[in-house]
């Protein structure tokens, strides 16, 4: 049978998730890495993006990460995460403000607003809020 | 001699000081299991971070770390002090233990320029009124200081450091020991001192670990940061737990001497009016 990784995932503040799991989507800084088990030691950043991984039952499950490192051994993946928040925790209605007050910045750009803030701010809420979907 | 009124209303003015004492007793017990919660929290990502660092280091060769410019030690002509101080008062030795270790530490360095950075209102209002130079103060965040406080003070520091603004920085906090126990520690966190190189395995690296050291040094420092605001909430609550324990154990004590008191004067009140009125009346015979 093939085997399970176990994943983790940290943020400063806490330890989000520890768990057996089938494969994982790490939302990695250059691109979105599939990590199966037995894949070769890596190291990479992370982006802003979302978290998919598989259950060993089958089910799938996301979080919104932001920023960080990830670290592939053949058994594990360890996430450390600047911000990370699982699916069914995510405030939807402040990631909808968010994401509204930023495209108003990007569109209107108001003297002494920093456009390159506001375009990262967006995309933190979209990523909250695609992984939101999947409650 | 007192009279029995005063001492009544002395026992009394006591017994709701000790009710006050005991309440807040409560109250940072109760605030002692959330800050340590937080404490224990965070220790996984310190512990996988240092891990992590200690691999790149290993991969990235350490003689090309030994350039990067965090870690650069120079003559330590310009020192920065962090101190972190609590944001209220009644909580024993804690923020004077902490005051008289800063200016011990400002002594030692006396030759040499030194900045405090105040995290905390009773360091600031301490040192606001001496000839020392401030760098900037932070108050109001004792116990609520979380990653995005860090995060602002840790950019403050690198900064100055990387400016050449200072040639060293250090953390002057109480760590959390025990719920008895609080020690003052100075940490020197800037150049950064590296953990352990781990042992060199064979990663892929997605970015070059040069480029990779460069971003998650300076997330290291912030790390540190973090670590000295969740230490430092955890032993005010301790510290000021301890410290209304033995208020209210001495109220008590205080309350049980001054009772004894009130019956021995209330005692000689009766023995006297008692020989008053013998004496009055052996005089009549």
């Amino acid at each position: 049978m093939a085997g399970l990784l176990r994943l983790e995932v940290a943020t400063p503040e806490r330890m989000l998730l520890k768990e057996n799991v089938r494969e994982a989507q790490v939302p990695a800084a250059n691109g979105y890495l599939g990590i199966l088990p037995e894949h070769a030691p890596l190291l990479a950043e992370l982006g802003t993006g979302v978290l998919v991984y598989e259950l060993e039952n089958g089910q799938k499950k996301w979080m919104s990460v932001i920023g960080g490192y990830v670290e592939v051994g053949p058994d594990r993946i360890r996430v450390l995460a600047n911000r990370a928040e699982s699916a069914d925790e995510i405030d939807v209605e402040r990631a909808q403000a968010a994401l509204r007050r930023a495209e108003e910045r990007i569109l209107n750009p108001a003297p002494g607003i920093d456009v390159a803030r506001a375009l990262n701010a967006a995309e933190r809420a979209r990523v909250r809020l695609e992984a939101a979907q999947h409650r | 001699m007192p009279s029995l009124i005063d001492i009544r209303r002395r026992i009394r003015s006591v017994k709701s000081t000790q009710q006050i004492t005991r309440a807040m007793k409560m109250v940072a017990s109760a605030r002692l299991r959330r800050a340590q919660d937080r404490v224990v929290n965070a220790r996984p990502y310190s512990r996988m971070t240092r891990e992590l660092l200690g691999d790149v280091v290993a991969a990235a060769g350490p003689e090309f770390v030994e350039k990067l410019p965090l870690l650069a030690v120079r003559p330590e002509k310009r020192v920065q002090l962090v101190l972190i101080t609590a944001d209220r008062g009644l909580a024993g030795a804690f923020n004077s233990n902490l005051i008289k270790a800063a200016q011990q530490f400002l002594e030692e360095r006396s030759g040499r320029e030194a900045m405090l950075e105040l995290v905390g209102r009773k360091g600031r209002d301490f040192f606001v009124k001496r000839p020392v130079r401030i760098s900037g103060e932070t108050t109001g965040i004792s116990q609520s200081a979380g990653q995005r406080e860090a995060e602002q003070l840790g950019r403050k520091l690198i900064e100055r450091f990387t400016s050449g603004e200072a040639d060293s920085v250090y953390l002057l906090y109480n760590e959390f020991k025990s719920v008895l126990s609080q020690r003052v520690t100075v940490r020197k966190i800037l150049p950064v001192e590296m953990p352990a190189a781990g042992a060199a395995r064979e990663y892929i690296f997605e970015q070059p670990p040069m480029h990779m050291l460069e971003k998650l040094l300076p997330e290291y420092i912030v790390l540190l940061v973090l670590e000295a605001f969740l230490e430092s909430a955890a032993a005010e609550q301790a510290a000021r737990m301890t410290a209304m324990d033995a208020a209210t154990t001495n109220a008590g004590e205080v309350i049980h001497k001054l009772t004894l008191f009130m019956n021995r004067v209330r005692q000689a009140s009766i023995t006297r009016e008692i020989i008053e009125v013998v004496s009055g009346a052996s005089a009549l015979e």
